[in-house]
């Protein structure tokens, strides 16, 4: 294959590759892997027993399944909103486009505790929300519904952000051909448009949930962090570690981190299938 | 490419459209928006006056000098690694580059809290250099090195990541006729590849700006919480919350409002550039 030989020709007359490269590994092993080896050395020497004993103890597994849970609606709730927003960004115009484009990227700028302070805020008995919402007997601050408002509000950029590219690359001659074909505004949506962002969108949904499950700043302020009703994963964590027990804190992590390693994996592969899908769509 | 919108999808009412574009304005801002300016209406709630002696005060004062030391040695760092990672990945090839930049994204995934216990169990009292650090003196954990280090991981993709694509996208060709003209190594960086990703570059600094200043869960398994010494201003934002001063909590939380607002602005000014 000539086709390699060029490039590996280029790396021989660009300069810098011992150093930039040096740098890089260096870098990444003493802020990344060297503290990653550490939390996975730690699990290695408590023992797969003891490991599993701290992780399906009641409470461990009552914040596991909070977790899960309210990732599970916040993904839910940010795989429509975040596809009716880069449907209407993109195939729409209006004024205030732009800001409201603008506003897509506020969960990412803002730090998460303020975020967290002031959904807790908003939606406390006396907040522009929890007022109207109190008296009507739907409490969101210290329930459920809180962690999941915090994780959504957090993670609502990933589905829009990866969606938006998708739908401004798609032809629209297909949709066009379709409504000539005589189909509905509906079936157009179901069987043209949605099978090219499907995976670009599962790409975003499962970047959103795995930022979700990792969610910390937001979600203290508004989950009330009682053990067994609104407390999360990562807070059982950070409770075990004000507590000494470190063999417990970084059992708890080593899951999250296990979850978090999967769900990137398969974001991956996932928008490598919406890459491919691109080019085949073009 | 968004231009042919309202005439090619004839069949598609107006009336849908409408509905449509107003439930996404509508949601918008009831979730996004609101929370935005419920920052400020809060932090003025007692007027300017109690605004800045809230901000003024020496606590909040030290932890908004902390959160800018902390950036201040970040993001250059960063930055520099995002350059040596990118000019690594984008102009060389070699096996294990997409082993490299998954490596690079890992960070992105992991939780910040996860981050921090690594660091503690890396550098704690008990942690693996624990005991060499304290025959040394040296405190990392509870101190300035443990809030750095913690905040050099959650940001370390921020750079790389704007830069990496832009790079690739723009191939070798430039840089070797460079060399073939007799240029040295610095002046093809300075003068052939940094013009051309200076606008990515100076993009992904305010995302790792934004990021660092605002960075919670890490830093604040690392920081230790002692007030006035380590309280970065996301972490003073939760004691004075934890203190019951709500309206000081706010004024604290709107400064970093600000930063990201501004975060924002450049955003959309640098995104034009590009």
């Amino acid at each position: 294959m000539s086709v390699i030989a060029a490039p590996i020709r280029a790396k021989r007359v660009l300069p810098g590759f011992t150093l930039s490269l040096g740098t890089t590994l260096l870098y990444l092993t003493l802020i990344v892997l060297i503290p990653v080896a550490a939390l996975v050395l730690k699990g290695a020497e408590m023992g797969p027993e003891r490991f599993w004993r701290i992780v399906s103890s009641p409470r461990a597994v009552a914040a596991f399944q909070i977790t899960l849970a309210a990732a599970a609606i916040a993904t839910v709730f940010n795989a429509v909103y975040g596809v009716l927003m880069a449907w209407v960004l993109v195939r729409y115009e209006f004024p205030g486009k732009r800001l409201l484009d603008a506003l897509m990227d506020v969960p990412f700028a803002l730090p998460t505790a303020v975020a967290g302070l002031s959904l807790t805020a908003l939606f406390s008995a006396n907040g522009w929300f929890g007022a109207a919402l109190h008296p009507a007997g739907i409490p969101v601050v210290y329930t459920i519904w809180g962690i999941a408002l915090a994780m959504a509000f957090t993670s609502v950029p990933f589905v829009v952000r990866t969606v938006q590219p998708v739908l401004e690359d798609m032809d629209p001659a297909l949709e066009q051909a379709a409504i000539t074909l005589g189909a509905r505004p509906w079936a157009v949506f179901w069987r043209v448009v949605c099978p090219a962002i499907l995976p670009a969108w599962l790409a975003g949904c499962t970047t959103a949930f795995a930022r979700s499950l990792g969610e910390f700043g937001a979600i203290v302020f508004i989950a009330g962090n009682l053990p067994f009703q609104t407390e999360i994963a990562a807070l059982l964590a950070y409770i075990r570690l004000e507590e000494f027990d470190y063999n417990g804190a970084s059992a708890i992590a080593l899951v999250l981190l296990g979850f978090a390693l999967v769900l990137l994996l398969t974001s991956n592969l996932l928008q490598f299938w919406a890459a491919r899908a691109r080019e085949g769509a073009r | 490419m968004t231009i042919a919108n309202p005439i090619h999808l004839p069949g598609q009412s107006r009336m849908g459209a409408r509905v449509l574009i107003g439930v996404a304005i509508v949601l918008s801002i009831l979730f996004i928006a609101a929370p935005l300016v419920f920052i400020f209406v809060r932090a003025f709630a007692r007027g300017w006056e109690v605004y800045l002696a809230n901000i003024l005060h020496p606590m909040t004062l030290h932890a908004i000098w902390l959160t800018t030391i902390t950036a201040l040695i970040v993001v250059p760092l960063n930055v520099g690694f995002g350059i040596a990672a990118a000019w690594a990945v984008a102009k060389h090839r070699f096996p294990g580059r997409g082993l490299l930049v998954t490596m690079i994204e890992i960070p992105y995934s992991i939780s910040p809290i996860i981050a921090g216990i690594c660091y503690l169990l890396l550098y704690g009292r008990q942690g693996l250099l624990g005991p060499w650090l304290q025959a040394n003196d040296l405190q990392v954990m509870f101190a300035l090195p443990g809030i750095v280090l913690v905040t050099m991981f959650v940001t370390a993709p921020f750079v790389a990541r704007e830069v990496l694509p832009l790079m690739q996208a723009q191939g070798t060709e430039q840089e070797q006729a460079a060399v073939t003209l007799g240029a040295n190594g610095w002046q093809i960086f300075r003068r052939v590849t940094l013009p051309n990703i200076r606008w990515a570059l100076l993009y992904g600094a305010v995302l790792c700006t934004a990021r660092a200043v605002g960075e919670f869960g890490g830093v604040s398994v690392v920081s230790g919480n002692i007030r006035g010494q380590t309280n970065t201003l996301p972490l003073h934002v939760e004691l004075l919350f934890n203190d019951l001063n709500a309206v000081g909590a706010f004024a604290a939380a709107s400064t970093l409002t600000l930063i990201a607002i501004l975060a924002l602005f450049l955003k959309a000014a640098l995104e034009g550039r590009r």
